[in-house]
């Protein structure tokens, strides 16, 4: 225990604004964490940098979150040499107070006294008859195709779903001179006025989001909202070629296009933090399984703290704040001072940005309905091409109602995504099949790896 | 006491492979049962298990069991009226280099193996390779069984239930037995929430729960719970028909493999994990999938081109001795068992099945069972 105290093994998985800011925290108490992380450079995903070569500076890049980007990135540079920094690297299990790493050298196993899992957060995806044509992409895969490699994802793009980063992403596009078809908010207006009394907890932010939807109405990019996806019409040759959907009048629509960019707000990646065995609660808010954890990010398991969007979606200026938090946290049940003035200066923080994100659910609300009206040959599980018509027939005949035992019998979440991508409106198909509450169908098992591991895989050091 | 929430001719503790078979096949012999399983039916052994349809390496003395085993597999899915992707593609068992005086252990299991009923048919060299392209350098000899094959784990326990179920069984899931007990001529067994079922013969078939219930009869047994090391690829191109297997009496070698219908290679064996019958949950410890994956690449060095995508494991009951308890009670009438398999009960599981119904239908099996007797333990003790 001595050993412990005086010289902690902190890891701090994640790079992005969560990541950086706990182990900047955890510097300046002296403690030298290691940060894993995926990417090749540090600053997450919605910081993502560019390939090292390329030369677009950060407001071209960030646009209203330039200077918040800047300071993830120079902060972490500045503390880079200082930690135990392992990028490309990834965490694939846990276990025994271990992490398991991964990378083009091999396999590691790094053991930690703390564990700041800062893991982020990917799309929220309900799936649309078609969408598994060549051309759709998530809202997230086509920011990062635009951020990190200049790429638009077609010469007409068309954005579908709903929550801030439609909006964000659409603009990104016409501001990079991409074409964008249109908007599509299956969110219907009213709810926005409904979702004020919270949205106000940030104003700064809800400016900005009123500014992108301006911008766009301004681009002449149309922006319609209380829309229904009915298809994303294509072929497996030649790809998309548009969507036909319902407008809030009732009218059907169709609207051309070479790619489409959908999504539904985040979903925390928590498969890290099941692995790590922690246990999860269901938030009714937003319809999905999280970590449980503490104001501070204390984890039900001893020693795991979680941070970030990875913990749950509350963008990532609170990612700042929630990563400090976490390692203060631990840092104080390592047996270090904290100051609780500053605890409490962070927690209160936090609380305004868990409002606010309480007014981006009641805004832009993951469309669960959807899951029940997708038609039977619509592909839900887009690794094991399983459509809502197997995972019915699974649920009719067998009585398989909870997600692992659908899975067993069905391959839904079967693939190499591991259900991060289909897992929510898998469920969504199994309860609204069933007629049971969401909750009720349980989650999916993380298991590992997180991410496909080569069988090749030795020892660093090894060849 | 409320009244029992059926009155059966058969109680079947344990909703496994051994307890779904053995009740579809004494519902069709007339017998009406009640099948009680404490979480969902083929949870944990026998939905998480590697798959192998293999009677090869089995002992000699279970051949009979595993063929009358294997005889229900060729007709599954027309008695299940469900797909459990059973295919007979071949099992074969090969050997390494530095250990040559296996060959000889194959040649003389082979020859005995003839007069049991399984065939076998020994490779070496480039017969071997002809046939087998994807070993490595280090596999010496095969021993290869035609007739032997995999199928489908997370399958086949549920299909076997639910077609217990449509021949007029009860079956009861999420009911947690914590008590059971001979009354006068009937067992009354007590479910956690108070619910009581009652039937004059009881039949115990859960896994690595067994010996909760049967020390309750006086006939504790030495049960340690593990778990499969499992994992599986991405799906490619199907090329591999047989199901793979190491012979070798180190552990940590002990892997196989397999390909699916659906091009994913699944992979096992290696070192077993730890398991949590209280909790529920197995789980596959990191160094032992790097074990596992070390000996892959030394066993079919091509696989080492792909990735795995997923890890998993479930609760097993070892026994001492690898055999699985088997047969009637020692101490009391009307009780009978079929649990401990030791990770290799998923071949022999409908064997096991039938050859219990047709023990509790009609008081005998042309089965031996002698093996698998649970006083063996209670000898040991005393």
């Amino acid at each position: 225990m001595a050993d412990r105290e005086i010289n902690p093994r902190v890891v701090v998985v994640g790079a992005g604004p969560a990541g950086v800011r706990a182990a900047q925290t955890l510097l300046a108490a002296g403690i030298r964490p290691v940060v894993i992380d995926e990417a090749a450079r540090a600053g997450g995903q919605i910081y993502r940098r560019q390939p090292a070569n390329f030369r677009r500076n950060h407001q071209a890049l960030y646009g209203t979150e330039a200077a918040r980007a800047q300071a993830v990135h120079d902060g972490f540079d500045a503390i880079a040499s200082a930690v135990d920094y392992r990028p490309d690297t990834l965490v694939w299990n846990i276990a025994d107070g271990q992490v398991w790493t991964a990378s083009e050298k091999g396999y590691a196993t790094v053991a930690y006294d703390a564990l700041i899992l800062c893991t982020g957060a990917t799309d929220r995806l309900m799936p649309v008859n078609g969408w598994h044509y060549a051309g759709t992409y998530s809202l997230g895969a086509a920011q990062v195709a635009l951020k990190a490699q200049a790429c638009a994802i077609g010469a007409n793009v068309l954005f579908m779903g709903s929550g801030p980063l439609l909006y964000l992403v659409a603009s990104q596009y016409v501001k990079a001179g991409a074409k964008v078809a249109a908007v599509l908010d299956t969110s219907p207006f009213s709810n926005r006025l409904r979702a004020a009394v919270d949205l106000i907890a940030q104003p700064a932010i809800l400016a900005d989001g009123v500014a992108l939807t301006r911008a766009l109405a301004k681009a002449g990019v149309p922006v319609l909202t209380g829309v229904t996806p009915l298809e994303i019409t294509g072929d497996t040759d030649g790809g998309v070629n548009g969507a036909r959907v319902r407008l809030a009048d009732g009218t059907e629509r169709h609207f051309a296009a070479d790619a489409v960019a959908l999504g539904y707000h985040l979903r925390p990646e928590t498969q890290l933090a099941d692995l790590a065995r922690c246990d999860f609660a269901f938030d009714a808010k937003t319809r999905q399984w999280l970590p449980r954890r503490d104001p501070d990010g204390r984890a039900s398991v001893a020693g795991v703290y979680l941070a970030g969007d990875g913990a749950r979606i509350l963008g990532a200026r609170s990612a700042e704040v929630s990563g400090r938090l976490a390692a203060l946290a631990a840092l104080a049940d390592l047996g270090r001072p904290v100051d609780p003035l500053t605890l409490t200066h962070l927690r209160r923080q936090v609380a305004s940005y868990a409002r606010f994100a309480r007014g981006l659910a009641t805004a832009f609300p993951w469309p669960h309905e959807q899951a029940a009206n997708l038609p039977d040959e619509a592909i839900v599980c887009r690794c094991e091409a399983v459509t809502a018509g197997d995972l019915r027939r699974v649920v009719n005949e067998t009585g398989a109602k909870e997600a692992n035992r659908a899975k067993a019998f069905s391959r839904v979440g079967m693939g190499r995504c591991q259900g991060r991508y289909c897992g929510h409106a898998g469920a969504e198909v199994i309860a609204a099949c069933a007629n049971i509450p969401v909750e009720q169908v349980g989650r999916l098992r993380g298991q590992a790896p997180v991410k496909p591991l080569p069988v090749a895989i030795a020892p660093e050091g090894e060849e | 006491m409320a009244n029992p929430v059926s009155v059966s001719d058969v109680l079947i503790i344990g909703g496994g492979l051994m307890g779904a078979s053995a009740a579809l096949f004494l519902r069709q012999r007339g017998r009406s049962v009640t099948l009680l399983e404490s979480d969902l039916v083929g949870r944990q052994a026998s939905g998480t298990n590697f798959g192998n349809v293999r009677r090869q390496g089995r002992p000699l003395h279970q051949l009979p069991l595993a063929n009358r085993a294997l005889a229900i597999w060729r007709r599954a899915n027309e008695l299940l009226s469900a797909d459990v992707e059973y295919l007979q593609s071949g099992h074969i068992r090969v050997c390494y280099r530095e250990r040559p005086e296996n060959i000889a252990k194959m040649e003389e299991y082979a020859a005995e193996a003839r007069h049991v009923g399984l065939d076998l048919e020994l490779l070496t060299g480039n017969a071997l390779r002809d046939r087998f392209p994807f070993f490595g350098p280090d596999v010496l000899a095969g021993s290869y069984s035609a007739m032997d094959g995999h199928a489908n784990p997370r399958l086949t326990a549920p299909a076997f239930a639910r077609a217990a179920q449509r021949a007029g069984a009860q079956v009861f899931e999420n009911t947690r037995i914590i008590h059971a007990a001979k009354q006068g001529t009937d067992f009354v067994v007590t479910a956690e929430d108070g619910r009581t079922f009652q039937a004059p013969v009881l039949l115990i078939t859960a896994g690595a729960w067994g010996n909760k219930l049967s020390q309750q009869f006086g006939e504790p047994v030495p049960i340690t719970p593990r778990g499969p090391n499992m994992s599986v690829t991405e799906p490619v191109p199907y090329a591999i028909a047989p199901a793979v297997g190491v012979m070798t009496p180190v552990e940590e070698e002990t892997v196989y493999f397999r390909q699916v219908a659906r091009g994913n290679i699944i992979l096992g064996g290696s070192t077993r994990g730890p398991s949590y019958p209280d909790q529920y949950r197995a789980y596959v410890l990191p160094q032992n999938t790097m074990k596992q994956l070390k000996q892959i690449r030394r066993l079919a060095p091509a696989l080492a081109n792909l990735n795995i995508i997923r890890v998993w494991s479930g609760i097993e009951g070892y026994l001492p001795d690898s055999l699985p308890v088997m047969g009637p009670s020692a101490t009391t009438s009307g009780l009978f068992y079929a649990f401990g398999f030791s990770g290799s009960g998923f071949q022999i599981g409908p064997g096991v099945g039938e050859t219990m119904a047709e023990l509790i239908d009609t008081g005998t099996t042309s089965i031996d069972l002698s093996h698998y007797d649970i006083a063996r333990f209670q000898k040991v003790e005393s």
